[in-house]
């Protein structure tokens, strides 16, 4: 069942676009948004609502990597991995990463605390290596701020 | 048309055409994937690419994807092309790197589109060397087998489904290199057209589970041209065999019928060929108590011949299921005056009505293909997807012909498939749906209409009306229908090509009166209308074109005449009559001879059964609702005592000492002897060679000749290798000997072509070689012939034989007849994939009925109709109109009815001992 | 020098509020525009002023805009979307203009939708820029809330909405065609040209996708002229251009410069030249899918057709410096990854070419290839080349292939040679 909240964001989507088809990514977010990813019952409550089929909707979400169809942590790391933060040493904060939650790219930590990603060049290059948890970016990102930034989560 | 310069030679080509096609059409080997002759182009696997010179003078060109590349004038490429050439190669290899190269164990081996393309373009060894991408494979139900480790990614499967099929439980997934093609989840494909996946693939992703059963290579099968026997619109089939039982079926291009798509309950509805209740010997009772004995098929002539010897009068009840060659012998045999349809009462007289119908207004009835080509249509009455589902095909393309202009205005080609889709969008053309309830086909129709049978006729009537002024007017229309009716009206008005599509599932003769006159209107106007007609069965109409009597005729004189025997034809009577009217019939008749395939209730009221052939076995010619005449053959020759019909029937005339002209004796006298006899079936003798055809001296094999195994396969019985069969009745051989296709130097006539094959090309692909132009008729035309052709009368007269409105009654309910694509035909519920499917008894009612009777959710119900008393269980459903009741008709468990009917329906008493029926 | 783009922009990280860029002339453009000049007059000026995309295609603006049927039987509503999706690697220009100056996107937008009567407007913008969502969001209701968007803007009976969406992700989102199905709610698979978007774009209507730093030049030209747009630059290429300098620079960032500047120039005089030790080993002069410039072509005036003599492209313009201390294997292998991941699944040569590409580059960095594999390195690089695939994506996938295997073929060699990468 979909939240009366969640409903009403939808209706926003829906209300941009001619079709169900064309809200549906925004929805899908929306839902993620409160729910933290997409799980089998919810794809099926916005299939409904939306008039799609599950196989529609999962046709989409499998396509984009910002919808999650696997449960996560409660907080998402998503690390840069492209060119300029690659020259800059991103390797080295992961690996840093890596060793502090005890998990890999793709992993989320026994806690449920962190989710770890690559994300591909977050468009702040002149500031590599760069990460983003949950909505917020950091930047320049040295090993030493990296332990002072994970603990404020 | 344009000149255009390939690898340096002119030819003459259609301007605006892509390359693929043309090069194709031009015999001209040329490779793809993704581009299938009935879908269009997406130029997504640049498989067939060429290379595009600017003028004659450019020697470096470009690659171009010819499936995308419009012909212009002077426009000049080269195939052969070095640079295209390992470009193509390359694409193979691409393809390849993930492929697990399993063909020895792949159901696609031997017939694989992707295997045909790799040696057609060279590529021989891959240099990949990493770990294969791998994916876990989907339950998709009982018809389709799925391995998705062979995908190519060419995106043919989910374009044809949702894009072609209209289903929405299939699609892709993921991205890169691991795009999936499945469903969200396991479970049953809901699309009744799920079956063509399996062609649709070019590899083995998608296979046939049914034959997965009992596999066998293409090669190894023996095949034949074949009809479908599942419905009336007689799309053509190949059907398989070996080792004496079917093995599967899969379609039989013609451009006029089915195209390049068949529908599942014909695919997979084969597998009763090869069911344990066939009758595989002459049974005889000594009398009516004692039980069934297998006699030798001579000890069971003999007694026929006692008891027909007996007195004068034998009747015949023929069979819209048989043969028109079957049901005419029997006719012969019993005398035109004892012969009686086979079909039900109201089947009988609406199809007796469909005939006068199509003899009225012949120039307008529209083939499968003319349906989809339609830019309008309205359909009365029938649930397509269910009763005729290849029609509810049809008319899901129909409705994109006319927003074409939309993607012609843009200067989109039509083959440039998501192109005109991005351009049109969810834009439909006029398709309106007049139903009991709701149907399958409602996603694409612009408005639906449910409502009672009569009210479905006024609302046709009103429509004519609306359309001439001259047709007559229904009274006393309600406003919301006479407002539909001349919105439709003018939808119609405003098509070039607009088609009514009606039949006689709802049983209910002033539908087709209605459709009729919208024809007739139209025409009257100058629109070159057409009519589509579904009947009940797969020979229907040619069983009624032999003029019989209704099978209350039947019943009337063997009550009062003296009638000693009655020989029934491929027939379960049960499943066409009230049973009361049924056991007295069969108590008046002293000696009931039965011909029939599978053991039904009619076979067990036999005194003398004998064994009759499928239609896998046999020779034969329906006729389907079109009137199109069209033969099958014999796939196999049946084992044990099993005979054509038409084979009996003859040899029971000869014990009786008929005084038979010689050449009746084989299946070309028989159909000369029906065409003196009956002149207007003059088609039936031209719609395939006699069987003294031959090529080159030589008859046509309906074995390939890579068929294996011959030698051996009854080496377990005698090492000498047994003669071939012999086949006295057609130009082919039941053999690998004979004349050897090879299109397009030489290829047997289009109603003789057992199975497409061409050099390379070994899967259904290898069609465009038999084609004129890629998807255009077969060389020398398609097969099958329509009879009904009498020129158009001026203008037939308005049928004016409106109903009265629908007024419902107090304490009953109007029950009609729904259907389900699975159960409600006979054959498909011995087919043990269909019969899976099949849906269960009920009783669906509007819900302010069942709240107005006091019924609730779970009730059972008990509906007295017909003086038979049922138990349903109850479904509520917004569908249906108030004041009826649709109830699946034709099921196994439930006893024939007369629908519609009014009955009572009252909940199912406490401690009810009612058995249930069946 | 004139910056028209960013000159009055904050520098302390917020964005110019609708007030101030009110006060630096901003919608005043858009009043006059509106009130005075005919759609087909904006969309000249664009076109004298001979604005190219700065998307990374260099399409001229106004002649793309000149193909979308206009009049009272065109196909209706048209839709004009600001391709925000920016996410290129090495590209980070857009995020700029987004965050900091939101209002110039918008008033540009109004005035292209204006120039080709559309009704409806998107801003396509990437999911991780997230502070940039948010000013957009708060700038968007602000311009509805001043009579800049709705209904009868300005009392011109010019109507127009706008509407932020937010991508769900994925590389091809940004592609024209791909951005079109991400919108309408479907895989991002590339659409076949012809028909152009320009005549059946979303939903089958007129559509026309312009950058996010194309849209924002918009205003300034409609103001100041065409003459003046031409006067901005050092070449033939008029305007100015953001141009933008990552890797082991001094000080990477973001310059709004006369296009023609010499690459030289930004890097040296902008970004401060290489860190200490350091020295240019190449450069991609406009993001990932650009081909190598060696340390020789330094001098390059960074314009599209000089960038384009030498064999690569000036794309995005944001610049990726390659130092003599990072392995070019690595780095290729790095951007191959990236395309080979992002690939949508459509066609071939992108999807199996790429996945091809990345497995034999990562083979060869771990010390697993073979001296064939260059070879058959090179020949995917003609083989995913312009009109072999379906779209852009794989042609600009084998760009930096193609160059590094021009340029370090023999750091590929060794890399082979030693069975595992020297740099390490
Ligand atoms: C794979 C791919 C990704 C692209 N991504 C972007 C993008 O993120 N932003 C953008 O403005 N253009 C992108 N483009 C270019 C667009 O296709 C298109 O040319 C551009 O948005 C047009 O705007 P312009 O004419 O203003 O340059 C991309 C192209 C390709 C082939
Ligand atoms: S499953 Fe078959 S039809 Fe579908 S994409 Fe793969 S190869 Fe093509
Ligand atoms: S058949 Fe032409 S690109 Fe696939």
């Amino acid at each position: 069942m979909l939240s009366d909240e969640e409903k009403k964001e939808i209706r926003a989507e829906q209300e941009m676009f001619p079709t169900n088809q064309a809200a549906s990514i925004g929805a899908m977010l929306v839902l993620q948004k409160h729910r933290g990813w997409i799980s089998d019952d919810t794809l099926a409550d916005l299939a409904d609502f939306l008039q799609l089929t599950v196989d529609e909707l999962d046709s989409v979400a499998t396509f984009y990597d910002k919808i999650f169809r696997k449960p996560v942590g409660d907080h998402i790391i998503r690390v840069c991995d492209s060119v300029s933060c690659w020259i800059m040493g991103y390797e080295s904060l992961r690996d840093q990463l890596y060793q502090q939650l005890q998990i890999k790219f793709g992993e989320t930590t026994p806690d449920h605390k962190f989710t770890l990603l690559p994300n591909v060049c977050l468009g702040d290059c002149d500031h590599a290596p760069v990460m983003m948890i949950d909505d917020r970016l950091y930047r320049n990102v040295t090993p030493e701020e990296l332990v002072q930034i994970l603990s404020d989560y | 048309m344009v000149t255009i310069y390939i690898d340096g030679k002119p030819y003459q080509v259609d301007a605006g055409q892509n390359l693929l096609h043309i090069c194709l059409s031009m015999g001209i080997n040329l490779p793809y994937f993704c581009w299938h002759p009935a879908m269009g182009s997406v130029g997504a696997c640049r498989q067939c690419a060429v290379k595009q010179f600017r003028d004659e003078n450019d020697t470096r060109g470009r690659l171009v994807m010819a499936c995308m590349t419009p012909a212009v004038e002077g426009l000049r490429i080269s195939v052969q092309d070095p640079q295209a050439v390992e470009f193509r190669a390359s694409i193979i290899e691409w393809l390849m790197e993930n492929h697990p190269h399993d063909c020895p164990v792949c159901d696609e081996g031997g017939e694989c589109h992707l295997q045909d393309m790799t040696v057609m373009t060279g590529h021989t060894y891959r240099h990949y060397r990493w770990k294969k991408r791998t994916f876990r494979n989907q339950n998709l139900g009982p018809f389709i087998n799925h391995e998705m480790n062979r995908c190519i990614q060419c995106y043919r499967c989910v374009r044809f489904y949702r894009g072609f099929a209209g289903g929405r439980d299939f699609d892709a997934f993921s991205n890169h290199n691991t795009v999936y093609f499945g469903r969200k989840t396991d479970g049953v494909l809901e699309s009744e057209f799920s079956g063509n996946l399996v062609e649709v693939c070019p590899t083995g992703v998608f296979t046939d589970k049914t034959f997965r059963k009992h596999y066998t290579r293409k090669w190894d099968l023996q095949t034949a041209p074949s009809v479908c026997v599942n419905c009336s619109l007689g799309c053509n089939t190949t059907p398989g065999e070996r080792y004496g039982q079917l093995r599967r079926i899969r379609n039989r291009y013609n451009f006029n019928v089915n195209g390049y798509f068949l529908c599942d309950r014909g695919r997979y509805g084969y597998e009763f060929v090869n069911s344990d209740r066939r009758i595989r010997q002459a049974r005889l009772r000594r009398n009516r108590e004692a039980a069934f004995e297998s006699v030798a098929p001579d000890e069971g002539l003999q007694r026929i011949k006692e008891i027909v010897k007996k007195s004068g009068r034998t009747i015949g009840i023929g069979s819209p299921r048989a043969s028109l060659e079957s049901n005419f012998a029997l006719r012969t045999l019993v005398g035109p005056e004892h012969f009686f349809s086979g079909a039900t009462v109201k089947d009988h007289e609406l199809v007796t009505e469909a005939i006068k119908i199509l003899r009225d207004i012949p120039s307008s009835m529209a083939s499968l293909h003319e349906v989809e080509t339609s830019d309008a249509a309205l359909v009365l009455g029938e649930d397509v997807n269910n009763v005729a589902p290849m029609a509810a095909y049809a008319l899901r393309q129909s409705v994109r012909c006319k927003p074409q202009a939309i993607s012609q205005k843009l200067k989109i080609s039509d083959w440039d498939d998501t192109a005109a889709r991005e351009a049109v969008q969810d834009q439909k053309g006029p398709l309106y749906l007049a139903t009991i309830a709701d149907t399958r086909l409602d996603d694409m129709a612009t408005r639906t209409f449910h409502a009672s049978p009569q009210e479905i006729a006024r609302l046709g009537f009103a429509v004519a009306h609306q359309i001439s002024p001259t047709a007559p007017q229904p009274e006393n229309l309600d406003s919301a229908a006479l407002e539909l009716s001349k919105m439709i009206a003018q939808d119609l008005k405003d098509a070039e090509s607009p088609v009514v599509v009606s039949g006689c599932s709802l049983e209910e003769k002033s539908i087709l009166y209605a459709a009729a006159n919208v024809v007739q209107a139209l025409r009257s106007i100058g629109k070159p209308a057409r009519l589509f007609l579904t009947l009940p069965e797969s020979n229907s109409l040619g069983l009624e074109l032999l003029e019989p009597g209704s099978l209350n005729q039947a019943f009337a004189i063997a009550r009062e005449d003296n009638v000693e025997a009655a020989i029934i034809l491929e027939n379960d009577l049960y499943r066409r009559s009230n049973p009361a009217l049924l056991e007295a019939f069969f108590k008046s008749i002293p000696s009931v001879i039965v011909l029939d395939s599978l053991d039904n209730p009619t076979a067990q009221k036999a005194d003398v059964l004998l064994p009759a052939a499928t239609f896998a076995e046999s020779d034969g010619t329906l006729v389907n609702n079109e009137s199109r005449a069209q033969r099958y053959f014999q796939v196999f020759v049946p084992q044990d005592d099993i005979k054509e019909s038409w084979v009996w029937l003859r040899a029971i005339g000869d014990a009786l000492g008929q005084e038979e002209p010689g050449a009746r004796k084989t299946f070309d006298g028989l159909i000369a002897d029906m065409v003196k006899e009956l002149p207007f079936l003059a088609p039936v003798q031209e719609i395939s060679p006699a069987s003294g055809f031959r090529i080159a001296g030589a008859k046509i094999p309906r074995q390939p000749h890579r068929y294996s195994g011959r030698t051996s396969m009854h080496a377990n019985v005698s090492v000498h290798e047994p003669q071939p069969p012999q086949d006295p009745d057609s130009p082919l051989s039941f053999s690998m000997e004979g004349f050897l296709a090879e299109p397009p130097i030489e290829q047997p006539p289009a109603s003789l072509i057992p199975e497409f094959w061409a050099p390379g090309w070994n899967s259904i692909q290898s069609l465009n070689k038999f084609q004129e132009e890629v998807s255009g008729p077969l060389i020398g035309g398609d097969p099958g012939k329509r009879i009904i052709l009498p020129p158009d009368p001026e203008q037939a007269a308005y049928f004016d034989e409106i109903p009265e409105p629908f007024a419902s009654r107090a304490g009953e309910l109007l029950l009609a007849p729904l259907y389900a694509i699975y159960g409600s035909e006979e054959l498909s519920i011995h087919t043990p994939g269909e019969a899976q499917l099949t849906p269960p008894l009920r009783l669906e009612i509007n819900p302010r009925d069942a709240q107005q009777f006091n019924l609730t959710g779970e009730t059972v119900l008990q509906v007295s109709v017909d003086s038979q008393v049922f138990e349903l269980p109850l479904h509520i459903s917004a569908s249906i109109p108030e004041g009826t009741a649709g109830m699946i008709c034709g099921l196994p468990e439930m006893p024939y009815v007369a629908l519609p009917a009014w009955g009572k329906v009252t909940p199912k008493p406490v401690n009810s001992s009612t058995e249930n029926p069946g | 020098m004139e910056r028209p783009l960013t000159q009055d922009l904050h520098t302390d990280g917020t964005p110019l509020a609708l007030d101030e860029y009110e006060r630096t002339g901003g919608y005043q453009t858009l009043r006059k525009a509106l009130l005075e000049m005919s759609p087909q007059d904006i969309t000249n000026v664009v076109k004298q002023s001979g604005l190219a995309g700065r998307g990374g295609a260099a399409f001229p603006t106004g002649s793309k805009w000149s193909f979308v049927p206009m009049g009272p039987d065109a196909p209706r509503p048209k839709y004009l979307v600001a391709n925000a999706d920016e996410m290129e690697p090495g590209t980070f220009k857009d995020r700029l203009l987004l965050e900091y100056n939101p209002h110039q996107l918008i008033e540009g937008m109004i005035l292209a939708s204006y120039a080709i009567e559309a009704s409806v407007s998107f801003v396509f913008l990437r999911w991780e820029y997230k502070v940039a969502g948010e000013r957009i969001e708060r700038a968007i209701a602000e311009a509805y809330q001043a009579g800049y968007l709705g209904k009868n803007i300005l009392g011109s009976k010019f109507d127009l909405e706008l509407h932020l969406h937010v991508s769900g992700g994925r590389y091809m989102a940004g592609e024209e065609t791909g951005l079109l199905n991400a919108l309408e709610g479907k895989r991002a698979n590339p659409r076949s040209k012809p028909p152009f978007p320009q005549t059946s774009g979303l939903w089958g209507k007129p559509t026309i996708v312009n950058n996010v730093e194309t849209l924002s030049n918009v205003p300034h030209i409609i103001d100041k002229g065409a003459a003046w747009f031409q006067g901005l630059s050092l070449t033939d290429e008029p305007g100015t251009k953001i141009f933008g300098v990552s890797g082991k620079v001094n000080h990477p960032g973001l310059w709004e410069l006369p296009l023609g500047t010499p690459m030289q120039e930004i890097i040296n005089e902008y970004a401060g030249g290489m860190r200490q030790g350091l020295t240019i080993r190449g450069v991609l002069p406009g993001g990932a899918s650009t081909d190598f410039l060696t340390p020789e072509n330094l001098n390059v005036p960074m314009d599209f057709k000089s960038v384009q003599k030498l064999g690569s492209r000036l794309g995005t313009g944001t610049m990726i410096v390659m130092d003599d201390k990072t392995c070019p294997v690595g780095m290729v292998l790095n951007l191959e990854h990236f395309f080979a991941q992002e690939s949508c699944g459509w066609c071939t040569p992108c999807w199996a070419g790429t996945q091809y590409i990345e497995r034999t580059l990562h083979a060869i960095e771990n010390g697993e290839g073979q001296i064939e594999d260059l070879d058959r390195l090179e020949a995917h690089t003609w083989k995913l080349g312009p009109g072999n695939t379906y779209c852009a994506f794989a042609p600009g996938a084998v760009e930096p292939l193609q160059s590094a295997l021009k340029y370090y073929r023999a750091d590929f060699e060794e890399h082979i040679k030693q069975k595992h990468c020297p740099w390490r």
